[in-house]
Formats: C-alpha cells, structure tokens, sequence
C-alpha cells in the first residue's frame, strides 16, 4: 500500500465544525481504505464526525490529509477540493 | 379534582413559549435510560449482542427519518439537526466503538454503548470551544435514542398520545418535539432546556405555550395531575385551588380574547386623532416570525437582524441560503417593506471557535460594521444575497453600528462593487434599495448632519444609544437601574437626529425597546419619528395608543418635556398628561396578561428596574 498525503489549511470562517465535518465523513467514508485528518500530530479518522470535531480545527488551521492506499486518491482529491472551497459555505 | 387534599405547588421556570393552557400532566418518561445493567456475555452471545445493537441503530434511523419525513410544514426548516443527528447514529466513535467493547469486553450492549457514550461526553464537556461542549448535547440525544430502542423501553411515543394533554419531560430532544401533535398537545414542561434552545423554537414556531429549565419538574408531577402553565411568564402550577383555576380559566379566556379583538383593531391603519399616519413594524430574528407581525397587523418589518443563520450553524452561511431566506421574509409580506440589518456580530462570536481570540471588552470591539469591513467577503456575500432577495418586494438594507463617515462610503463602494458584479453575470436582483444606517452610537449622533447626505434613512437603534451614552450595562445589576430610555440626554440625542433628519429630508425610524414601551410615544410622535418597530406582539398595544393621541398636542408637549431636568420629572410628566389614556390603553389591557406583567409595568412607572 502507498500512502499518499496533502497539506491543507482551513479557509471556512467557522473552522472544521459539524456540518463540514459531516461532508468530510460522507467522502471518506466512500474510500476502500481509511482517510485520515491530522493536526499537531493527533490524528483523527476522517469518517468520524466525532472524531474530526475533537481535533477542534479552527480557521487558518494547518492539516494534513492521508490516504492509506492509492486507490484512494479520488477520495483525497475531492477532500482537498472541499477543504479549498470552503466546503462551499464561501460564495 | 382540587379538594384531593394535594397543596397548590408553584413552580418558577424558564418562559420559553408565550400563552396560558389548563390540563392534565402527561409525563413523558424516558424508562431504563438512567439505570442501564451490566451483564457479561458469553463468548457465543457476541455475535447476537453485536447484531442486536445493530438493529437498534437501525430501528432509530428509521424513526428519525420518519420524524423528518413527518415533521409539521412549519416545522420543515428546522429538521437539518435531525439529519446531522442521523448521519451520528453510524459515526465510527459510537457505533464502531461500541460494537468493539462488546466484543473486547464481553458485556451487553447498553453497557457497552452507556460506557462509550460518557467517554465520548468527557471528551467534549473537556474542550475549550463552547460550540464543541454542546454538541455533547447531541451526542446524548443520540445515544439515547438507540438505549430505547435497546432496552425496548416502551417511551410513550409523542405522536401517538391520543388525549388532549400537557407534556412534562425531563428534556425534550429536537427529535421528539418536531412530533408534537397541535390537536393533542396543549403545551409543555420541561426540567432542562433554555430559551435559545432549538426545542424552544420549536414551541414558539408551533405557538404552543412552554416552560422550561424548571430543574426537577418530572419529579414533582405525577401522570394525570392537573396543571397550570403560563408560558408568558414561566409559571406552572401544580393541584391548583378552585380559586387559582377559575383565576386562570378567566386570565386565559382574557388573553385568547385579546389576542384575537387585538388582532382585529391591529390590522387598521395606526392614525392619530389629528389625522397623523404612523408606521408600525416588526422586529423579526426568524424568517418564521414574519407571520407573527402580520397577524399582529405590522405595517413591515422594521428590522429583520440576520445573525441566527451565522450564530445557528457552525459554518458560515452561503448566498444561496441567506437568499432562499430572505426573499421567504420578501415574498410573504411584500408589497410593505422588508429592513434587513446587516450581520450585526460580536467579533467573540465570530470567533468562538479561535480560543485565541477574546474580546475584553467586546461592547467596544470589533463587531457588526466593523466586523463586515474587516472580512469584506462574508459582508459582499450577505448584500449580494440581499440584492437578489430585492429583486421579489420592497427591501431596505440597514447598516449597524456605524461610528463614521468613512464607514458609510466604504460600505456604498461595497454595495456598488456587489451591485455591479451581479449585473455583470446577468443574475436577476434590484440595487434600487433604499440604504440606512443605525443611529445607535453617539458620534453618529453627533455627525448626522454629515451622515444624513449619503443615505435615505437613520433607524435609531435606542439599546445601545442609551448603553453607549450613558456608560451603563444593562447587565450590571449594579448599575443597570440607571438605565433609562427617558434620561433628558438622550430625549435631547434622539431631537437632534430628528432636526437633521428634517433639515436633509431623510426618514427616521426607531428600532429600539424605547418604541415598544406606550410610555413613550407622546416623546415619540411629538419629535416627527415616521416609523416605529418592535417585536412584533408590542404592535397592536402600540398602535390603539397612538390613535388616542394627537401630534399637535405632543408637539407643544414637547417644550414641557424639554424643561424637566431628570428622567423621573420626564416620566412624572408623561404620567400627569397622558395617564388617563395610559391607563385605559395599556394597563387594563395588561391586567389580562398576569401579576408579573402588572408589577412589572408598575415597577417600571415608579422608574425602577
């Protein structure tokens, strides 16, 4: 298996919070391996609603997003794609 | 029913929804959630314990997607909780982690999903951001919800009671009070919850009287005891006397009746003796409130604050949802006109999830104008948003907490910017929007001459006027009795506003408490105010006292006025000229509405708080 990773930072004004943590766990948990949310070394499951809101990830946060195995990688663009957007909660 | 030999037992809560009902208590117990036992299971049992989680997961999916697909249509804005509480069922923290313990540990499955939850709770009562602690708070209603299911507790199901009752719960979740049925239930009591909880929205939106936060409510009240709630002042009465029941069989009577002959009167037009045509708007914070100023006979809505969107979720809303808002609230009352304040946020709030930032003195930070200069792209997309509701009836955009010129033109270059773009992409709006700022700072008081030639209208925002200048929190007991809305510093504020705003030909409106009070008016009508706003249940009271009144009296009343030198002499004054209609008007009509009403309103005359 090849891990695969991407550094993102959090734009939305309110942070990683239940909404956009709930788009993040609808992604992820589509993906054949796990997806994971990291920040300050604690590392979360990204199809965990619960898990993700204990990072506690504020906006400006720093966070990198690992895929277990490639086969994955569509699954780790969209989520990029959603952390760049804003979740689209930004017009 | 009442000479049982019980005692009357009066209960003091939280008043989260307005009216008064009588009726038997129907305790809506939540069985076997508090006591869970432990059991070990054997080793074959695994499977079929872990199976029988399973299906409760299931069972409990199914029930909230039935709820959502039930909910009343007033209901339909407010299920999105219940989704996100649906898409918890399946998070990976509750169910996987139960699923594990069950299997690691050997135990049942409530023990196993009891012991989960607390330390999914710990983790989140732990942390520092206050919108993470609550959603413990979900965690719990979802958790319970499978222990019911688990434990086969037979929850006397809300949209299955067939009497005409009052509901007493310990809590009600958002789930179970979007199964309240109008036709059987009268109201309800709960021990915990607040008035900004999402089940007290809910009473309020279904305008069925509710009391809340009484603390151990469940534990007093038997099934079938008789009660009195009155939501308007958050009492409950348990085992009532004949005296109290008939007391409030009248009160109650009183307060329907008034409610619909105030209607009535409400819907005509609010003219003084002299002929002198008065607007009379609402205040409104919910896109649903919109019904109540109609049915209270508003002449528009005279504020409408948008903060709920940003301070409900915990992610910025977009255009496309603060539009679909807007242009409900547009649609609904058009052809009279709509005042949108713009986001009118504490910086603290904003950035409630950034433990970093603390205002220490957040009255004074950065919020509502301010706040949108600084993040120019939350303010393009609420006016972008507005523009386009614009686009469906009468709309106005009000600025707050402006405290200078350069505020003023930066937030017209904005709206043009906005304006301009949305005309380029060809997306349907109108910029033929009347713009006002709030008069609620005293150097915009100071500067209306200069502020006055670059909008249509001033809304003087009296809350914070009188907080601002007369140096006075309002939640300070300690100073809070010197708050006063007739102190001679701001009558004379609110005449120089109103001589510029002659002077310049603008509108003034006033959008503050000070309009809801009929103490007030004479002040009101006799300095040339064109529009006054309120919640939306202040308007009819308002409106029968200004048709007893006369501008030309209140005019020459005004000089009197001018020569009283403190708030009480003011206020004296009023009482000595004006009583006789006061009285009639606003006293005897609250007289209807509870003690706590009167002493309030007595309180109130003698000038204290």
């Amino acid at each position: 298996m090849t891990e695969l990773s991407r550094d993102v930072i959090v734009i939305n004004e309110l942070g990683l919070h239940a909404r956009s943590a709930a788009k993040i766990a609808e992604i992820a948990r589509k993906a054949n391996y796990n997806v994971w949310i990291i920040k300050d070394n604690k590392m979360a499951d990204a199809s965990s609603i619960l898990d993700i809101l204990t990072l506690e990830c504020a906006k400006g946060s720093k966070i990198t997003l690992k895929i277990d195995d490639q086969s994955d990688l569509e699954i780790l663009n969209n989520t990029v794609k959603q952390f760049e957007t804003g979740f689209g909660e930004l017009s | 029913m009442t000479d049982t030999g019980f005692r009357e037992i009066i209960l003091i809560g939280i008043d989260a929804s307005p009216g008064i009902c009588i009726g038997k208590a129907y305790i809506v117990d939540i069985e076997g959630v508090d006591v869970v036992k432990k059991y070990f299971i054997s080793e074959d049992d695994v499977q079929d314990e872990i199976k029988r989680f399973k299906s409760a997961v299931n069972k409990a999916k199914q029930q909230l997607l039935t709820i959502i697909t039930n909910a009343p249509e007033e209901l339909r804005d407010h299920t999105y909780i219940l989704e996100t509480h649906k898409t918890l069922l399946k998070d990976k923290m509750l169910y996987g982690k139960t699923i594990e313990t069950i299997k690691n540990e050997k135990v049942n499955a409530e023990w196993a999903l009891k012991k989960v939850v607390s330390e999914v709770k710990s983790m989140f009562k732990n942390m520092s951001d206050s919108y993470l602690k609550e959603r413990a708070t979900d965690i719990v209603y979802v958790s319970d919800h499978i222990m019911r299911n688990l434990v086969g507790a037979e929850t006397k199901k809300i949209a299955d009671i067939d009497k005409r009752v009052i509901l007493v719960a310990n809590d009600l979740s958002p789930a179970e009070a979007s199964q309240i049925n109008l036709e059987r239930i009268k109201g309800f009591v709960t021990d915990r919850g607040g008035k900004a909880s999402h089940t007290s929205i809910i009473s309020r939106t279904l305008e069925i009287p509710a009391v809340m936060g009484l603390g151990n409510a469940t534990n007093i009240i038997k099934n079938d005891d008789l009660i009195i709630i009155d939501g308007t002042v958050g009492t409950v009465i348990i085992h009532p006397t004949e005296e109290t029941l008939l007391d409030y069989g009248v009160r109650s009577s009183k307060y329907e009746e008034l409610k619909a002959a105030i209607t009535r009167d409400s819907h005509l037009q609010a003219e003084t003796a002299d002929g002198f045509q008065l607007k009379v708007m609402g205040n409104i914070e919910l896109p649903e409130e919109v019904v109540s100023v109609i049915d209270y006979g508003g002449d528009g809505i005279g504020l409408y604050r948008t903060e709920f969107q940003y301070l409900s979720s915990p992610i910025l809303p977009n255009e496309y949802e603060l539009f679909d808002k807007y242009k409900d609230v547009v649609e609904v009352i058009a052809p009279k006109p709509v005042t949108i304040r713009t986001l009118d946020i504490n910086g603290d709030k904003a950035f409630s999830n950034n433990s970093d930032y603390v205002e220490v003195n957040p009255a004074l930070g950065l919020r509502a104008i301010r706040y949108c200069l600084k993040n120019p792209d939350v303010f393009r997309t609420q006016l972008r948003a507005i523009l386009r509701a614009a686009a469906f009836g009468n709309v106005r955009i009000l600025i707050p907490m402006i405290s200078s010129y350069e505020e003023v033109l930066e937030t017209k270059r904005i709206l043009d910017e906005v304006a301009d773009a949305l005309d380029k992409e060809g997306t349907l709006f109108n910029r033929d929007v009347e713009l006002g700022i709030m008069i609620e700072v005293p150097s915009a008081v100071i500067i209306a001459d200069l502020l006055a030639g670059e909008v249509d209208f001033f809304s003087l925002g009296t809350n914070d006027l009188i907080q601002y200048s007369l140096a006075i929190d309002r939640g300070n007991r300690h100073v809070a009795h010197l708050y006063h809305s007739l102190h001679p510093a701001i009558i004379r504020m609110i005449k120089n506003v109103a001589d510029v705003v002659r002077d310049k030909e603008i509108k003034l409106f006033m959008c503050g408490e000070m309009a809801a009070d009929p103490i007030n008016l004479p002040i009101l009508l006799g300095l040339g105010i064109d529009e006054l706003s309120m919640n939306p249940q202040s308007i009819p009271a308002v409106k029968s006292m200004i048709r007893a009144l006369k501008v030309e009296d209140a005019r020459a009343f005004m000089k009197d006025v001018f020569k009283q030198n403190t708030a009480s002499g003011v206020e004296e004054l009023i009482r000595e000229t004006y009583g006789s209609i006061l009285f009639e008007k606003v006293y005897a009509r609250r007289k209807a509405f509870g003690d706590r009403a009167q002493k309030n309103y007595y309180r109130k005359q003698k000038g204290q708080t």
